[in-house]
């Protein structure tokens, strides 16, 4: 009995410990954002609200957050379409060659950054290729494309074909079908996927500092200035990318939520 | 999240591929061409540039293409302790990562199974740390280890550090950040198998009078062993090439480097593209051994 009791707390202390610990640089971005320095951000001096009001005063903090977003966005799009026509070949249509098409698809996935990073800029250079913007997105998109695939796959595979097939059977053409009963129920899986790539891009460093030559990202950015002290406007952009990010995952918690009390009602 | 899909096989309930034909073809092409061209001839040209020599013209970041096998050699012998570093680095943080993990994918996919609020939030905390860049955090785990910080200065105080200790730069300080930094990838792929976990299994398992660490170690784990096939692997491979947290300017100093700071170094600062290039292609070759031995061994073949 006393081995059970003490199951009981164990684990929830434990993971409320953990949680805490987790949270902890996050914390400290956030409380250090708001600092108070001069020259670099490594004793607190002091609360201010100048470093959010005026973010731009550091203005490289400011264009490679500007240049992270433009990366991101444009390889997000590229992906979200490449990555959902393969899931949904994969569940859908019977092909040869499909191991070696999920061993092509799985590979990324379990190539450490550093070796995909170097292999495209060696790529580049044997091409002659400039490093700049495009070879950036052209990384990302490599990249991310797996990811794209596996979220949305998991969502082909729950799609019931019959809701398709009874589209068809009242003389809807196969554009018709996929535009308005494929899609529509596609469209979670391929804003998970969107939000996932969107999120890999952003935070990527090192595949992105391989390829981007004297573009500037803001990962690339702080990995820079951490030789020197991380400016306080660096934190205030993790910090908001932060809330931003949070705040959409719990409002797509919530609505699904309220989705299947719906449902169940 | 993919790490969740990553670790679950995709539930295959429906029938199985029923078309066939050139729709599939045009849906496949242009990613996997994608892929070719700018996944798999990159490692072609890795492999080509890792056997190439200094050009006759002495232009510094020229060189000619041949075959000098002789590269290897001068990698593995001029960075040798780079090389172990990695792998017993990722080894041991790997380690950590699982045990640090394991609990706390369990208490979210089967305590917290029955309340869907609780569970929501306990993974939305999960994977928190993704939604703010991983140098920031890394950078605050420094600033909190710096030797004159509120933190360190309160240990060495009480007496558990001496007045001398650095933190910053050694060993632990380096794993200690890879852990933190991997958490969520090793918590997540064994959430999604435990909350599979058909509870009336562990059941089974007691009625029959075993105890609780029988019931865990012969029904439990075994059947969670695909999330921990994956979290293991979406931990060791990232870290094997990871050296933003082994660099001097985060937790590490010039006596932690890995493979990653040297490639770093060779390709992008001293431009010495062929020996860069053969520390990747022995990196992404023990990867693949490993990997396929480990997916062998543990009998989990769809891991896409």
């Amino acid at each position: 009995m006393t081995r059970f009791s003490l199951g009981k707390y164990l684990l929830p202390t434990y993971v409320t410990l953990t949680f805490l610990f987790l949270m902890i640089p996050i914390a400290y971005t956030f409380v250090f954002s708001f600092n108070d320095s001069v020259k670099s951000n490594i004793i607190w001096r002091g609360f201010t609200l100048d470093n959010w009001l005026d973010v731009c005063n550091q203005a490289e903090v400011c264009s490679a957050f500007g240049n992270s977003l433009l990366i991101a966005i444009s390889a997000t799009a590229v992906s979200t379409v490449l990555g959902t026509m393969i899931a949904i070949a994969l569940v859908r249509y019977r092909f040869k060659f499909r191991s070696a098409t999920n061993l092509l698809l799985f590979l990324p996935l379990a190539t450490p950054e550093v070796v995909m990073g170097a292999g495209l800029a060696a790529q580049f250079l044997d091409f002659g290729w400039p490093k700049g913007l495009p070879t950036v997105i052209i990384a990302h998109v490599m990249f991310t494309l797996s990811f794209v695939v596996v979220t949305v796959k998991a969502r082909v595979a729950t799609l019931d074909p019959s809701l398709e097939e009874a589209g068809r059977d009242l003389y809807a053409n196969p554009a018709q079908v996929f535009m308005k009963v494929t899609l529509p129920l596609l469209l979670p899986g391929i804003l998970a996927a969107a939000m996932l790539a969107f999120a890999l891009s952003f935070d990527d460093f090192i595949i992105t500092q391989f390829n981007s030559g004297a573009v500037d990202t803001f990962p690339k950015f702080v990995y820079t200035a951490a030789a020197r002290g991380i400016p306080p406007e660096a934190n205030v952009i993790g910090s908001f990318v932060f809330i931003v990010a949070i705040a959409i995952v719990i409002t797509v918690q919530v609505r699904s939520s309220l989705k299947r009390k719906k449902l169940t009602k | 999240m993919a790490f969740v899909a990553f670790g679950q096989s995709t539930p295959q309930k429906q029938q199985g591929p029923t078309k066939s034909g050139r729709v599939a073809l045009v849906l496949l092409t242009p990613g996997l061409a994608y892929l070719g061209l700018f996944f798999i001839t990159p490692l072609i040209s890795l492999i080509t540039t890792s056997l190439k020599t200094a050009s006759a013209s002495g232009v510094i970041g020229r060189y000619d293409f041949a075959l000098e096998f002789g590269n290897y050699a001068f990698a593995i012998g001029q960075y040798a302790p780079q090389i172990f570093r990695s792998f017993a680095y990722a080894l041991i943080a790997t380690i950590v990562a699982l045990l640090i993990s394991y609990p706390i994918a369990y208490f979210i996919g089967v305590k917290a199974r029955n309340r869907p609020l609780l569970q929501g939030l306990l993974l939305t905390l999960v994977i928190a740390p993704f939604f703010i860049s991983f140098l920031l955090r890394t950078f605050a785990w420094k600033q909190i280890f710096s030797n004159d910080s509120f933190i360190v200065n309160l240990l060495k105080d009480i007496g558990i550090f001496g007045a001398d200790t650095n933190i910053i730069g050694t060993d632990f300080a380096v794993v200690f950040g890879l852990v933190y930094n991997f958490i969520p990838f090793m918590t997540l792929p064994i959430y999604a198998s435990l909350d599979r976990l058909d509870l009336r299994l562990v059941e089974a398992g007691r009625d029959l009078y075993a105890n609780p660490a029988t019931t865990f170690w012969k029904i439990t784990f075994p059947l969670s062993l695909p999330g921990v096939i994956s979290g293991t692997l979406l931990t060791f491979i990232p870290i094997s090439g990871d050296y933003v947290v082994a660099s001097r300017d985060f937790l590490g100093s010039s006596s932690t480097a890995m493979i990653g700071n040297v490639v770093e170094t060779n390709f992008l600062r001293i431009q010495d593209y062929p020996t860069a290039s053969a520390l990747s292609v022995m990196l992404m070759a023990t990867i693949v051994v490993l990997v396929s031995a480990y997916v062998r061994r543990s009998g989990t073949d769809d891991l896409l």
